[in-house]
């Protein structure tokens, strides 16, 4: 695989020592030394991601509300206060998710939305399709950078490093809110169940901002450990976990789809039909009990009959044990066992997340 | 760099191999092959007694990125697995030569560890693979 795709932050990683692996076209850091340590310090101090490879896209026009009303799974009209985030699917018509993001509410005419790395080409060429009927104007910001500082010390480390009437804001934003300066942009949010920030800034101010973090003690992470750490809670990896050829609905985000009301949006007949059809899969989280890892696609057992696959599964540093979820039929039991190259072991099915905010759920 | 130790024999697939005279080896995973594989969680040792040729897969190591199997650089029958890696493979990582050894095997062939590389032979193949 190529990795000819580089962040603003690659000369820095390599100057600190990180181990850089090919990422979907980016050439990113693995882990600066163990994963596992740094699994570690995000759950107990502070550590952090680059998240440049992601794709900030700004919306802007009085009717953006309208547009992302009919162009997400979930409902804007939730957003009500200026600087609210918002999880959803964007839908094909055939309910395939086309990327799963998160969108900002900042003002009627502007709203911001964080896409995937790997899916920003589709999912902004999909944006304007569907904008222009609204008159909204999508703009790729990939004059920005962005790192996620996450960890139950990520707020008190990072914001020193602040503009003084951006950290009085941002001491205030409560969960899943951004606040901005114009300048800056952060939002209480990220990927890892952890508390902290993804801070999004102009991309020539990236490399200063990560080593500042790095002296005031937050802990540079790979994607290693962030995979780990999403895993943990319990959050989808967008081309793992779901992708086109399945619906929210068999892939655990029907809390992301707002059907309750009359709105219209794409996708929503396809998931109607699909409801109503019956005999959904369902996303389930496991844990292994004995020893070996989980991995994706390994094949899932009730009694001989097969019942469906791992779609993510590793090792939790936390649990120390292998966890994982996975798609099964509809009337899969619950003693489920999975193949591990011909050996069928027992799992125990559980609750996600597996860990939140530095504690052991399971 | 990784450290390849000058007393070793190694092969392509990043087993390196001691010999303890009498056709007995000692085998693990080469510095450079923990590296690359990242922490390790996991390893499935192979059975004592079980005879195994030059080439099979005869263990399996799981780091937190993904499974790799481990083959027997000679042929030869199982003696002795390093049980302590059951509860702590990551002694792999932070010893892969000494206390992380995997397992030791009577070979039928005391001859065939000529037809390993050396370390110098080992370090210019890892270089050619990073290329």
């Amino acid at each position: 695989m190529s990795a000819d795709r580089k962040t603003i932050l690659n000369a820095t990683h390599r100057e600190m020592g990180a181990r850089m692996v090919p990422f979907g076209g980016w050439d990113m850091p693995v882990n600066y030394g163990s994963q596992i340590d740094e699994h570690h310090v995000v759950r107990k101090d502070a550590g952090m991601f680059d998240v440049c490879h992601m794709t900030v896209v700004d919306l802007r026009g009085m009717r953006t509300r309208e547009f992302l009303s009919y162009l997400l799974a979930n409902d804007v009209a939730k957003l009500q206060e200026s600087g609210k985030a918002l999880y959803s699917c964007m839908l094909k018509p055939d309910g395939g998710v086309i990327d799963d993001l998160i969108v900002y509410f900042m003002a009627e005419d502007w709203f911001r939305i964080v896409v995937n790395a790997g899916t920003t080409e589709k999912d902004i060429a999909w944006m304007q399709e569907h904008a222009q009927a609204f008159d909204v104007q999508v703009e790729g910001r990939f004059d920005l950078g962005m790192i996620a500082v996450q960890g139950p010390n990520a707020r008190e480390k990072a914001m020193p490093l602040m503009a003084e009437e951006l950290r009085t804001a941002v001491a205030e934003l409560k969960p899943f809110n951004a606040a901005t300066d114009g300048h800056w942009f952060v939002g209480r949010t990220g990927y890892t169940g952890e508390d902290g920030f993804e801070i999004v800034l102009p991309e020539a101010e990236t490399a200063e901002l990560w080593k500042a973090l790095a002296v005031t003690g937050v802990a540079p992470c790979g994607l290693g450990a962030r995979d780990t750490l999403r895993l943990e809670a319990g959050m989808n990896l967008y081309g793992t976990d779901m992708d086109e050829s399945l619906t929210p609905l068999e892939s655990g985000l029907s809390w992301t789809v707002a059907m309750k009301d009359e709105r219209d949006f794409i996708g929503r007949e396809a998931l109607q039909a699909q409801k109503d059809a019956g005999g959904l899969r369902r996303f389930i989280a496991i844990v292994l009990e004995g020893r070996g890892v989980l991995r994706g696609h390994q094949k899932l057992f009730d009694g001989d009959r097969e019942v469906g696959e791992i779609t993510s599964g590793g090792f939790s540093p936390t649990l120390e044990r292998s966890i994982a979820m996975a798609r099964v039929a509809g009337d899969a039991g619950d003693n489920l066992t999975v193949d591990i190259r011909g050996k069928r072991l027992p799992l125990t099915k559980v609750k996600a997340p597996f860990v939140r905010n530095g504690k052991a759920l399971i | 760099m990784s450290n390849i130790p000058s007393d070793l024999k190694f092969n392509s697939s990043h087993e390196w191999v001691r010999d303890e005279g009498d056709g007995l080896i000692t085998v693990g995973i080469s510095d450079h092959a923990q590296e690359l594989l990242g922490d390790l969680v996991f390893v499935e040792l192979p059975e004592v007694e079980a005879t195994i040729q030059a080439g099979d897969e005869c263990a399996v190591v799981e780091s937190v990125k993904a499974a790799s199997d481990v083959y027997s650089p000679l042929s030869g029958e199982i003696t002795e697995v390093n049980e302590a890696l059951a509860d702590a493979p990551e002694i792999i990582n932070t010893d892969p030569y000494i206390d992380g050894w995997i397992f030791k095997m009577q070979l039928i062939d005391a001859g065939e560890i000529e037809n390993l590389m050396d370390a110098e032979a080992y370090a210019e193949h890892c270089e050619s693979e990073e290329d």
